[in-house]
């Protein structure tokens, strides 16, 4: 019987078992941002301990920095404060740090993959649950504590249980004007928000296979919304010609020694799962959320469901969902108005998530009423979007063009909600309170749909732009 | 907790929090996450639901005040990785958390910090917040190493994984002590690594 990428990776990194029975894994990549990681310096330095290997733990700035601009000292104060603090715990200790001055800087989880520190085979670990994300390249790759940070920081590994390993298989075609994001959410939706939980994910099939590493990133990103800490992509020609050439990645010689390794590290044809699941392409729908969680969701033609539907607490979880967001079971969810579009985060910020964006966008006009913003996931991204004339693209439908950081996708920086405005969102969580009003309504859905809702003012079916 | 970190009970009033898929935003809005700290957070736990509940969320109820025994039901603290959530609960004075499920990342969040996280039916969850409900000031107590829990003529026995029940009764909770121990081993780990110590030539 062979082996799962799980197996293998987690094999390649076991220092011992624990006592405990849990398994002191070693960490190959540490990254590192303002949010989760002062207080792990803090108590690092409160018990004499200093970083085992600074070389391997990359850090960024990300969840609080402003987007409009603003330049420090942030007006915000306790924004500055954990500017500064990080500044110094990366002067004293050595760790390579992409601030805005280096032209590296953006969320965590897009730098690391476009710098070429994400590689097949490696253990990841961040303060952060959508490190999930680097798991596209078939690394495992864990969101840890703060205390788990400090852990990394001290030893290089952390204490954790081997997780069980489902293969989720979505085999055919995707239908035009569906994505990534669809296909993740479609799986959630299925699997429920509490369904991975114990569980590793390996995404496997046509549909996989035929992903760019952007939209894999995409899907393992929101492994974690399904309740699965990892998820991953086995390494096959589309990782390796993504790595090629990238600034951290290996070159020459060493890339085709690093090959072999990386399709050795895959999952065996044999290999054994705990549990298996299959899926059709052809059976997603462009999907959009109506309630508090990201498997509260449905097909954008499909109709809110009814709390009559059910029983017992999950009744209640329907009412309660249903309430916050002022939606009427049996409607339908395209038609929705919105006040509020955001392109960005760590799901959807990447550069082909803005040209799918801009695409659907293009021509159009977004109405005085709405709000739009475009947030770049990385000052490379910004880049890259503004020489292909994306940001003029989106500048003229009415969008903002913002710097790169996390911004309204969790609302630490100035970039909130308002009272119960709806926001047609390209991020990954739908919780209450999440986008920074506690009676903000957000609905998650693919970049292409938060352009159509954007122009169109109401959640609409991009498949329907598509075809006109 | 005993000297030697040992956690082999734990005992107080409960409080319930019921619903299921309470997530860790809920728990700490991230506005309070702009913080070089978590000795500020316990006053802002469920902040957010509490405003709007003016009042009648189970953390301001008076009958429930001092409790030390979260009562919650199915996946709770969901989401974010952010351990501000379960510091803020236990700085707000939570001991231990029992519920029909939890999500990981919390869960191990909980354990590192001295939080046992214990596991019971559905139907004997409700039982329990149905119980403390009517009576908040019945004293539960939870043997740790054994599962049991008693609130007054009530038993229940609930569940917790071996190896973080072994963690608790030995007192080595937070792992770090143990990951410090295996110093050679993690640099033979480190040294094996191709893609840190160098890949080999072809």
């Amino acid at each position: 019987m062979g082996h799962t990428l799980l197996d293998k990776v987690w094999d390649a990194h076991t220092v011992r078992e624990l006592p405990n029975g849990q398994t002191q894994l070693f960490i190959g990549l540490h990254l590192v941002h303002e949010v989760t990681s002062p207080q792990a310096f803090q108590m690092l330095a409160e018990r004499g301990l200093s970083v085992r290997y600074p070389a391997l733990t990359f850090a960024t700035v990300d969840h609080i920095i402003p987007t409009d601009g603003s330049t420090r000292p942030y007006v915000d104060g306790m924004a500055e404060q954990m500017f500064v603090a990080i500044e110094q715990n990366i002067e004293r200790t050595g760790i390579p740090f992409f601030d805005r001055s280096t032209g590296r800087q953006g969320i965590v989880h897009v730098i690391g993959p476009e710098l070429g520190l994400t590689q097949p085979g490696m253990t990841i670990a961040c303060g952060d649950s959508h490190t999930s994300t680097h798991g596209a390249f078939g690394a495992i790759a864990f969101g840890i504590g703060t205390s788990q940070v400090r852990d990394v920081l001290a030893t290089q590994t952390i204490s954790v249980a081997k997780p069980k390993c489902r293969r989720i298989s979505v085999n055919g075609k995707l239908a035009d004007g569906v994505f990534a994001k669809d296909v993740i959410l479609a799986i959630i939706g299925r699997l429920g928000v509490q369904g991975g939980v114990g569980y590793a994910y390996e995404y496997a099939g046509d549909v996989f296979d035929a992903m760019s590493m952007d939209e894999r990133m995409t899907v393992c990103n929101m492994s974690i919304e399904g309740g699965a800490r990892v998820g991953y992509v086995n390494p096959d020609e589309t990782a390796y010609a993504y790595l090629q050439d990238r600034e951290y990645a290996p070159k020459g010689d060493d890339f085709d020694s690093a090959r072999q390794w990386w399709s050795d590290v895959a999952s065996d044809a044999d290999a054994a799962f705990d549990d298996q699941v299959d899926i059709e392409g052809e059976s997603i729908a462009p999907m959009v959320t109506w309630g508090v969680n990201p498997g509260q969701v449905l097909g954008v033609d499909e109709l809110i469901p009814s709390p009559n539907d059910v029983e017992g607490l999950e009744r209640r979880s329907i009412e309660d969902a249903l309430d916050h967001m002022k939606l009427a079971p049996g409607a339908p969810i395209a038609g929705t108005p919105i006040d509020v579009a955001f392109v960005g985060s760590c799901t959807n910020s990447r550069i082909s998530d803005l040209r799918e964006a801009a695409r659907v966008a293009e021509g159009g006009r977004v109405p005085a009423h709405v709000k739009a913003l475009v947030v770049p996931g990385s000052q490379q991204v910004k880049t890259e979007a503004e020489a292909e004339g994306l940001d003029d693209v989106f500048r003229a439908a009415g969008f903002e063009w913002r710097d790169a950081g996390c911004s309204m996708c969790l609302a630490m920086n100035p970039d909130k909600l308002v009272n119960d405005q709806v926001c047609a969102s390209s991020s990954n969580r739908n919780f209450k309170g999440r986008q920074g009003s506690p009676l903000g309504r957000t609905l998650l859905m693919s970049p292409a749909m938060v352009a159509a809702a954007a122009v169109a003012g109401e959640v609409t079916d991009v498949r329907a732009l598509a075809a006109g | 907790m005993s000297d030697d970190g040992r956690i082999t009970h734990v005992a107080g009033t409960g409080v319930p929090v019921r619903g299921n898929d309470i997530d860790t935003d809920r728990i700490i809005p991230a506005r309070y996450l702009r913080e070089i700290t978590f000795e500020t957070l316990g006053p802002h736990a469920f902040e957010d639901e509490r405003r709007q509940l003016n009042g009648k969320h189970p953390f301001d109820d008076p009958r429930f005040t001092g409790a030390g025994v979260l009562v919650v039901n199915r996946n709770f603290g969901s989401g974010s990785s952010r351990e501000h959530a379960p510091q803020a609960l236990m700085r707000r004075g939570i001991k231990a958390i029992v519920g029909e499920s939890f999500a990981e990342i919390f869960f191990g969040n909980c354990t590192t910090i001295g939080i046992p996280c214990l596991t019971l039916p559905a139907t004997q969850i409700e039982s329990l917040q149905s119980l403390i409900e009517e009576a908040p000031e019945t004293s539960l107590a939870i043997d740790v190493g054994s599962g049991a829990i008693t609130a007054g003529q009530a038993t229940y026995q609930a569940e917790l994984p071996a190896s973080v029940r072994e963690a608790f009764v030995s007192g080595e909770w937070d792992a770090l002590s143990s990951l410090l121990e295996s110093g050679d081993a993690i640099s033979a780990v480190h040294d094996r690594l191709p893609y840190i110590s160098g890949w080999p030539a072809r």
